[in-house]
C-alpha cells in the first residue's frame, strides 16, 4: 500500500470526530467535546502533512495519485467510484482547509464557552470540516457535488445554531436558498458533462476536454460558474454572504471567509482545461463578473457600521478579486491570494469575534474605540491582518494582489483600473474599522450605551489564551504568507511550480516588461497606502468629514430591491405558478381520474339487474353473431 | 291422392329452430319465474333435438352422446333452479323475476 493511499484517511477522520460527537457528545460536555473535534481535525491535519510529504517525494509528472474507496454507483453506463484524488491542487487546499479549521476549532472552545449547545456546535463543525475536504478532494464531479451540498447544508445548520432569534433562523434559510440557485447551474454542468463525455471522473473529462466543442465547454464552463457564483457569494447572488454574519463567529471565520466561499474558485481551477477550450468571451465573463462584484461590495463596504458586516462585504469582494484572476488565466494568482486571504481573512474575524468576546457582544464600530490598550493582542493581530489585506508590502496581500493586477493589467487595462480602485477601497474601509476600533476615543461608555441597558459599564477586556493563540499563529501566516510565491525570477515561485502539473500549461504566460511589473506593483502599493492614508485624515484626524451615503449602508439598496421585488411582483408571479400548478397540472391529474370514475358511473347502469333484459342482450348477441357468420359463410 | 310428403331430417331442424324460437321469445315476455324456467328447458330441449338429427344426417355418434351430457346438466339445473324458485315464492308468492334485482349497479 502506498503512502498516497492514506488520502481516505484525510476526510474519514472529522467524520470520525462527527460520529463519535453525535453519539456521545452531550455527554462529554464542555470543554472535552471541543478538544475532541480539534483533535479529529488536527489529525486530519497530519494525515494531510503526510499525503503532502508523499506527494513532494514523486516526480512532478506523477503527483497525481487517485484512491478508490469503492463503488458508490453502477447503473446502466454510469458508473461512479467513491474515489480520492491526490495533487498538488487538491492537497493545497487540504492543507490549508485542516491547518485554518484546527486553529478555529480551538478558537471555538474558547468562544463558545459557556454556551447551552457547546458539543453541537462541534458536531456541525466536524462535519463541515469533512464535507469540505470531500469537496476538494473527490476524484469526481459527483463526489465533489456531495460535499458541495454537505458544506451547504452545514452552513445552514451554523448560521441559524442561534435560531432562537428569527433574524438568525431566515439568514439560514436566506443562504440556503440562495445555494439553491447556484447547485441548478453546478447539476446542469454535470448533466451536460454526462452526455457529452460519459463519465464524470475528473481524470476522464478533463483528458477530453479538448475534444469538446467550444460551444459545449463555454455551456459546462458558465454553468458551473453560476454554482460558483452561488458558493462564493459573486453579483448577483452575493446577498447571502452578509446576513451569514448572523452565525457564531468562528463560523464566520471558517465557512464564510476561508473555507467554503472559497471552493467556486477551487472548481473553476479543477476544470481550467474545459475553461481553456471555451470561447474567449467565456472567461471574459468570469472576469468581469468578478471585478464588478469586488468594486461593488467594496463600496458597500465603505459605509456599513457593523464589524462583521464590513468583514463579510470585504469578503465578496476578495472573492471576485479571485474570479478576476480565473477568468484572465491567472490560476496560480487565485489559488494563491486564495491561501493568503485565507489567512489573513480568518485572521481578521477571529479578531473580530475576539473584539465582540471582550466588547460582550456589541457589533457596532460606532459604539467602539481605543480597544488597542484593553485588547493589545487582538489589535496587533488585526493590525497585521489589515496591511496584509490593504496590500502593503511584504504582507502576504500585496503579492497576491499585485499578481491578480498584473495579470488583469495584461488582458485589459480596464480591468486593471477597476482592480486598482478596488484596492484603494479596501484600504480605506478597512483602515476605517482599525481606526473606529482600536483608535480613537472610548464610546462605548457614552450615554447611549448607558441608556441601551442600564446596567454597569462596560469594561472590555483581552480574550483568554485559547482565542488569542490562534491569532497569533494566523498573524505570523498573514505577515510570510507572501513567500509561497514571489514574484522574483528564479526559484521562489514555489506555488507555481507546485501547480503546474494540475493546470497542464492551462495557466496563460504573460510577457510583460520588468519596469512595467515594478511600476504596476509601486502603483498598487501607493493606492493602499493612498487608502489608508485618506481614512487617516477622515476617521484619526477627523480633518475630513466622512462620507457614507446611506444608499452605501444599505448596499445599493440591491437586497431591498430584491425583496421588494419577490415580495410584490414576484410574489404575484409565484401566485400564478401556483394557480397554474393547482388548475392545470392537479387538474389534469384529478381529470382523468374523474373521467374514469364518470365512466364507470355510466357503465355501471347497464346492470340493471333484470334478469329478462340481460337474457334480452345475450339474444340479440346471438344473433347478430349468427348474422355475422351466415353473412360472412355466404361469401 | 294424397301426397304423403317425405319426412325428410330438414324438418327436424325446422323443427328444432321453432321450438328454440318459442323458448327465446317465452323467456324475453315471461315474468313468471317458473315459466321462465320452463321455456329455458324449452330450449335447451330443442338444441338436444338439433344435435341428434344433425348426428343422423351425418352418421357421426358423437352428436347423441353430447345429448346424454345436455340431460345430465338440465337435470343438475333443474334440481338448482327449481330449489331458488321454491324458496322464492314460498318468501313473495306473487314474485316475479323482475323483482329479483338486488345485483342492479
Amino acid at each position: 500500500m502506498k503512502t498516497l493511499d492514506l488520502v481516505w484517511l484525510v476526510p474519514a477522520l472529522p467524520l470520525a470526530g462527527f460520529v463519535v460527537l453525535v453519539a456521545v457528545g452531550r455527554r462529554l460536555g464542555e470543554p472535552v467535546a471541543g478538544w475532541l473535534a480539534t483533535a479529529a481535525c488536527g489529525s486530519a491535519f497530519l494525515a494531510t502533512l503526510v499525503v503532502f510529504a508523499a506527494l513532494v517525494g514523486e516526480d512532478p509528472e506523477h503527483r497525481r495519485h487517485v484512491y478508490d474507496l469503492f463503488e458508490w454507483l453502477n447503473v446502466g453506463g454510469f458508473e461512479v467510484q467513491l474515489g480520492f484524488l491526490a495533487d498538488p491542487l487538491s492537497i493545497t487546499m487540504a492543507l490549508f482547509i485542516t491547518g485554518i479549521g484546527t486553529l478555529i476549532h480551538l478558537y471555538s472552545i474558547g468562544y463558545m464557552h459557556g454556551d447551552p449547545k457547546f458539543s453541537k456546535f462541534f458536531v456541525y463543525l466536524n462535519l463541515f470540516v469533512f464535507s469540505m475536504l470531500m469537496l476538494v478532494l473527490g476524484s469526481n464531479m459527483l463526489v465533489t457535488f456531495l460535499g458541495w451540498e454537505g458544506v451547504g447544508a452545514c452552513s445552514y445548520l451554523l448560521v441559524s445554531f442561534w435560531f432562537s432569534k428569527d433574524a438568525n433562523a431566515s439568514a439560514g434559510k436566506k443562504a440556503f436558498v440562495t445555494n439553491r440557485i447556484g447547485d441548478w447551474g453546478f447539476m446542469t454542468a454535470m448533466f451536460l458533462t454526462f452526455a457529452t463525455i460519459g463519465s464524470l471522473d475528473y481524470s476522464v473529462v478533463l483528458e477530453r476536454a479538448p475534444e469538446m466543442a467550444p460551444v459545449t465547454a463555454t455551456a459546462i464552463a458558465l454553468l458551473l460558474f453560476v454554482g460558483a457564483c452561488g458558493k462564493s457569494a459573486q453579483l448577483p447572488l452575493f446577498v447571502w454572504l452578509p446576513d451569514a454574519m448572523a452565525g457564531p463567529t468562528p463560523v464566520s471565520a471558517l465557512i464564510h471567509a476561508a473555507t467554503m466561499v472559497t471552493s467556486g474558485v477551487y472548481l473553476m481551477t479543477r476544470v481550467s482545461p474545459i475553461l481553456a477550450q471555451s470561447y474567449t468571451w467565456g472567461p471574459e465573463v468570469i472576469a468581469w463578473v468578478g471585478v464588478v462584484t469586488a468594486l461593488f461590495a467594496a463600496t458597500i463596504a465603505v459605509a456599513q457600521t457593523d464589524i462583521k458586516r464590513v468583514l463579510a462585504y470585504s469578503t465578496v469582494s476578495q472573492l471576485g478579486y479571485m474570479f478576476l484572476a480565473v477568468g484572465t488565466g491567472a490560476y496560480v494568482a487565485a489559488i494563491f491570494h486564495m491561501v493568503t486571504h485565507a489567512f489573513f481573512k480568518a485572521l481578521m474575524f477571529l479578531g473580530s469575534g475576539s473584539v465582540n468576546h471582550g466588547m460582550h457582544d456589541e457589533q457596532d464600530m460606532r459604539r467602539m474605540g481605543g480597544l488597542r490598550k484593553l485588547m493589545p493582542i487582538t489589535a496587533v493581530t488585526f493590525i497585521v491582518g489589515w496591511l496584509a489585506i490593504s496590500g502593503v508590502p511584504p504582507f502576504s496581500g500585496f503579492w497576491s494582489k499585485d499578481e491578480i493586477l498584473l495579470f488583469a493589467y495584461d488582458k485589459s487595462p480596464a480591468l486593471w483600473a477597476i482592480g486598482l480602485i478596488t484596492a484603494l477601497l479596501t484600504a480605506f474601509y478597512m483602515s476605517r474599522l482599525i481606526f473606529m476600533v482600536f483608535y480613537g476615543e472610548p464610546r462605548w461608555g457614552d450615554a447611549e450605551g448607558h441608556a441601551k441597558g442600564g446596567e454597569a459599564p462596560l469594561e472590555p477586556t483581552e480574550s483568554p489564551w485559547l482565542m488569542t493563540v490562534p491569532l497569533v499563529v494566523l498573524a505570523g501566516l498573514a505577515l510570510v504568507g507572501g513567500g509561497l510565491n514571489l514574484p522574483f525570477t528564479g526559484d521562489v515561485h514555489f506555488l507555481e511550480h507546485w501547480l503546474e502539473p494540475v493546470l497542464e500549461g492551462n495557466e496563460r504566460v504573460i510577457d510583460v516588461a520588468t519596469g512595467t511589473k515594478v511600476g504596476l506593483a509601486v502603483i498598487a502599493a501607493l493606492a493602499g497606502l493612498g487608502g489608508i492614508i485618506l481614512a487617516a485624515r477622515v476617521y484619526l484626524q477627523k480633518r475630513l468629514q466622512p462620507v457614507e451615503p446611506a444608499i452605501l449602508a444599505e448596499g445599493w439598496r440591491y437586497d431591498s430591491t430584491i425583496s421588494a421585488f419577490m415580495g410584490g411582483p414576484g410574489q404575484q408571479g409565484f401566485d400564478a405558478v401556483a394557480t397554474f400548478d393547482r388548475t392545470a397540472i392537479d387538474g389534469a391529474v384529478n381529470g382523468v381520474a374523474g373521467a374514469v370514475r364518470g365512466g364507470g358511473k355510466g357503465l355501471r347502469l347497464l346492470q340493471t339487474g333484470f334478469v329478462r333484459s340481460y337474457a334480452l342482450g345475450v339474444a340479440v348477441g346471438v344473433v347478430g353473431l349468427l348474422a355475422y357468420f351466415l353473412t360472412r359463410a355466404g361469401i | 291422392m294424397i301426397a304423403i310428403a317425405e319426412v325428410t331430417p330438414a324438418w327436424y331442424l325446422v323443427l328444432g329452430a321453432i321450438l328454440f324460437s318459442i323458448g327465446t321469445v317465452g323467456l324475453l315476455v315471461r315474468r313468471n319465474p317458473l315459466v321462465m324456467f320452463m321455456c329455458i328447458e324449452l330450449m335447451l330441449n330443442a338444441v338436444t333435438l338439433t344435435f341428434v338429427t344433425f348426428s343422423r344426417m351425418l352418421h357421426d355418434v358423437n352428436g347423441q352422446s353430447v345429448v346424454v351430457f345436455v340431460l345430465v346438466v338440465a337435470a343438475a339445473e333443474v334440481v338448482v333452479g327449481l330449489g331458488i324458485i321454491v324458496a322464492l315464492l314460498r318468501k313473495q308468492p306473487t314474485a316475479t323475476a323482475d323483482d329479483l334485482n338486488v345485483l342492479r349497479g
